[in-house]
C-alpha cells in the first residue's frame, strides 16, 4: 500500500468517523435504528456543492449542510414520536423522501465542484500537498466534533439523552424528557452526518446522488468494529471507538483493494470487506474465552 | 546461400529495426482502470479498453501492467481506488463513468487521465473546452447522436406527433440526454413528454403513464430502464406503442430498433486514445472524442406487434437484423 493510499483510506475514514459518531448517537444511545443517513450524508454533500456553486462561501455552505442534516433528523424523529411510526420505517420513509430533495437541490444527478473554493482551500496556502492536508483537516475537525459531543453526553442533560435510551419508562419517571431528546438527539446525529457529507463532496470534488448507498452499512461496520477492539468503557473511548472503527475499515477496504495477490478479483471486494470486518468482530471476543480460562485456572490453583 | 537462409538472416536483421520501430514495447508500461460499479456495458468498455491496447502491442501481462478494480456501487471506493491508483506509478488512468473520473480527478495532479462513458465531460468539470483539453485529462464521452436518433424516428413515423422519454432522473446520463431531445425536439416536430422511474420496479407503471400520452417512446441509455426492459416492451407491444432505444443490446430483447453504439466500440476508441499516450503524446493535444461508430439494429418482428411497420430504406441500412 502507498503513502498516498494510506493517506486517502485515513481521511475517508476520519470523514466517515463523523458518520460512525451520528450512527453511535442513534444507534447507541438512543437505541434508534435509523436509515436516514442514507439520505442526509448525500443530502450534505448536495447542500455544500449546491451551496458552493452559487456563491456562498464554503464555511456556510457546510453549515448549512449541518443545518440540512439535522432537520432530517428532526422529520424522522417527528414521524416516529407524533404518529408512533416504527423507528426502522420513519427512517425509511425520510431517506425516500430525501433521494428526491437530493435532486431538487442539486438540479441534477451529479454536481461537480473540482475547481471551486472549499472549507480545504485557506489551509492550501501553507504548502502542503492536498494529500496531507486533508488527513490533517479531517483529524482536526473529526476531533473537535468527537471531544464535543463525548463532552455534551457527559452533562446532566446528555446523561438524560443516555438514559432516555437506554430505559425510556424509568428516564420519564426521572423527569426526563425523552421526546425531546430523541428530537435532539435525532437532528445531532445527522447533522454530523450532514457534515461528512458535505466534507466529503469538498475534498473529492463532487456531490452524486448515489452517494448514500450504504452509509448506515458503513456507520455500522465503523461503530462495532471500534467497540470490539478498544473495548470501551466510557462514553468518551465510545467516541474514541467510532473514529478508529471508522479508520479501520477504510484500512480493510484499502487491503480488499490490494488482494489480487491471493486471487480475490476486483468483484470479491464488498466480500472480502464483510470478511475482513467480521474477523476484527470476532477476534477480541476470541480472546476471551481464552481470559475466562486463565482465570478459572488462577482460581483453581491452590494459593 | 539459398533463398531460405536469405531470407532468414534478411529477418535477422530486419528484427532490430522493427523492435526500434516500436520502442515502447520495450520497456512496461502501466495502464489502471478503474469503473463505478460493474455493470454489462461498463464492463464492455473495460475489455474494448484492453483489447485495444493489446491489438496495437501492449500484452497485458507480458509488456504491460493493466490493473482493474470496480468501486461496486460505492463513491467512498471510488475514492479509495483514485488514490491507490495516485499512489501507483501508472502511465495512464483509465476512469469508466463520472463519479469515477472525478474521483481519479482530485486524487492525482500528476498523472494523464483518459476518461470513458462520461456523458457530459463539461458538466462534470474534467474538461473545460473538449476540442482542446489543456491539462493532462482527455476521453471519450458517451453521449447518445440524439439528432440523429429524432430523425430516425422521424423517418419511421411521419406521422408521429410526441415521443414519450422514459428515464430515471438520478442518472446524469439520462437527463443530458433529456435536455437535448428538448432542444432538438421542436426541429423535428415532436413534443417530449417525461415519464420517470427511479427504480427498476416502476418501468411498468412509468410505461403505461405515456399509453395514449406519446405515440412512440424513447429510452434513452438509462441504467435503470434498460434492466426492466422487458416491461417497457410489453406494454409497447400491448398498447401499438413503438419502442426505439439507444444502444442495439435492447434489440434482441424486443426493441423496434435502435441507433446507437456498442460500449466495446467506445471501449476500443478509449484504448486508441490511451495508446497515443503511452507512445508520448501529451493529452492536452488530444482532443475529447465522442462516439464515432454507430450501429443501426432493428427488430422487424417486435416494430410489428408494436403497430410499426419498418420502412424498407431504413431495412436496407441496417448492421443488424434480429430475426425472431
Amino acid at each position: 500500500m502507498s503513502l498516498v493510499a494510506a493517506l486517502g483510506a485515513l481521511e475517508i475514514g476520519l470523514v466517515y468517523g463523523l458518520v460512525a459518531i451520528g450512527v453511535f448517537i442513534s444507534f447507541r444511545v438512543l437505541n434508534f435504528p435509523d436509515l436516514t443517513v442514507d439520505g442526509s450524508f448525500p443530502l450534505g454533500a448536495a447542500v455544500a456543492a449546491a451551496g458552493i456553486l452559487g456563491g456562498i462561501d464554503p464555511y456556510l455552505a457546510t453549515l448549512l449542510a449541518v443545518v440540512a442534516g439535522g432537520l432530517s433528523g428532526l422529520v424522522t424523529a417527528f414521524l416516529n414520536i407524533r404518529f408512533g411510526i416504527l423507528h426502522l420505517l420513519a427512517s425509511i420513509l425520510t431517506m425516500t423522501a430525501l433521494y428526491s430533495i437530493n435532486l431538487r437541490v442539486m438540479g441534477k444527478p451529479n454536481l461537480a465542484i473540482i475547481m471551486e473554493p472549499t472549507v480545504i482551500s485557506p489551509f492550501e496556502l501553507f504548502g502542503l500537498s492536498g494529500g496531507t492536508i486533508k488527513p490533517i483537516f479531517g483529524f482536526v475537525v473529526v476531533a473537535l466534533v468527537g471531544a464535543l459531543v463525548a463532552w455534551y453526553l457527559l452533562t446532566d442533560s446528555g446523561l438524560g439523552m443516555r438514559a432516555a435510551g437506554a430505559n425510556p419508562r424509568m428516564a420519564r419517571a426521572q423527569g426526563v424528557p425523552t421526546a425531546a431528546m430523541t428530537y435532539f438527539g435525532m437532528a445531532l446525529s445527522n447533522a454530523l452526518v450532514g457534515l461528512a457529507g458535505a466534507l466529503f463532496a469538498q475534498m473529492n470534488g463532487f456531490a452524486d446522488i448515489t452517494m448514500g448507498t450504504g452509509t448506515i452499512v458503513v456507520g455500522l461496520a465503523a461503530v462495532i468494529a471500534g467497540e470490539a477492539i478498544l473495548r470501551p468503557k466510557g462514553v468518551v473511548m465510545a467516541v474514541v471507538a467510532c473514529i478508529v472503527g471508522s479508520v479501520i475499515y477504510r484500512f480493510a477496504v484499502q487491503f480488499a483493494l490490494n488482494a489480487e495477490f491471493i486471487g480475490m478479483n476486483p468483484g470479491d471486494l464488498n466480500l472480502l470487506t464483510a470478511v475482513l470486518v467480521t474477523i476484527a468482530l470476532i477476534l477480541p471476543g476470541a480472546r476471551n474465552p481464552v481470559k475466562a480460562l486463565m482465570k478459572k485456572r488462577g482460581q483453581g490453583a491452590p494459593s | 546461400m539459398s533463398i531460405r537462409r536469405f531470407a532468414l538472416a534478411m529477418a535477422a536483421l530486419a528484427a532490430p529495426l522493427v523492435l526500434a520501430g516500436v520502442p515502447a514495447n520495450a520497456q512496461e508500461k502501466s495502464v489502471a482502470v478503474t469503473a463505478i460499479v460493474e455493470h454489462p456495458a461498463l464492463d464492455a468498455v473495460r475489455d474494448g479498453v484492453r483489447d485495444e491496447l493489446e491489438a496495437q502491442g501492449y500484452v497485458p501481462g507480458e509488456n504491460l501492467a493493466f490493473t482493474y478494480e470496480t468501486a461496486q456501487g460505492n463513491p467512498a471506493i471510488a475514492s479509495q481506488i483514485a488514490r491507490q491508483f495516485a499512489g501507483e506509478n501508472h502511465d495512464v488512468i483509465v476512469p469508466i463513468s463520472t463519479p469515477s473520473a472525478q474521483a481519479v480527478l482530485s486524487a492525482t495532479d500528476a498523472v494523464p487521465v483518459v476518461f470513458s462513458a462520461v456523458t457530459d465531460p463539461v458538466a462534470a468539470r474534467l474538461v473545460g473546452d473538449p476540442d482542446n483539453p489543456k491539462g493532462r485529462v482527455t476521453g471519450v464521452s458517451d453521449l447518445s447522436p440524439v439528432k440523429r436518433q429524432l430523425e430516425l424516428i422521424r423517418e419511421v413515423m411521419p406521422e408521429a406527433k410526441t415521443v414519450g422519454v422514459l428515464y430515471n432522473p438520478g442518472e446524469a446520463n439520462s437527463v443530458k440526454i433529456l435536455e437535448l431531445l428538448k432542444q432538438y425536439g421542436p426541429e423535428y416536430d415532436f413534443n417530449i413528454v417525461e415519464s420517470v422511474s427511479p427504480k427498476s420496479s416502476g418501468v411498468l407503471s412509468a410505461t403505461r403513464n405515456l399509453v395514449g400520452k406519446a405515440d412512440a417512446v424513447y429510452i434513452p441509455t438509462d441504467n435503470t430502464i434498460i434492466s426492466a426492459l422487458e416491461s417497457a416492451i410489453k406494454v409497447g407491444m400491448d398498447n401499438d406503442l413503438p419502442i426505439f432505444a439507444a444502444d442495439t443490446a435492447s434489440v434482441p430483447r424486443g426493441a423496434a430498433m435502435a441507433l446507437g453504439f456498442d460500449y466495446y466500440d467506445l471501449g476500443r476508441q478509449t484504448g486508441r486514445i490511451v495508446v497515443r499516450i503511452l507512445e508520448g503524446e501529451a493529452p492536452s493535444e488530444i482532443p475529447v472524442e465522442s462516439v464515432q461508430k454507430t450501429q443501426l439494429a432493428v427488430n422487424p418482428a417486435s416494430a410489428k406487434r408494436m403497430g410499426l411497420e419498418i420502412p424498407q430504406a431504413v431495412m436496407d441500412r441496417a448492421d443488424e437484423v434480429v430475426e425472431e
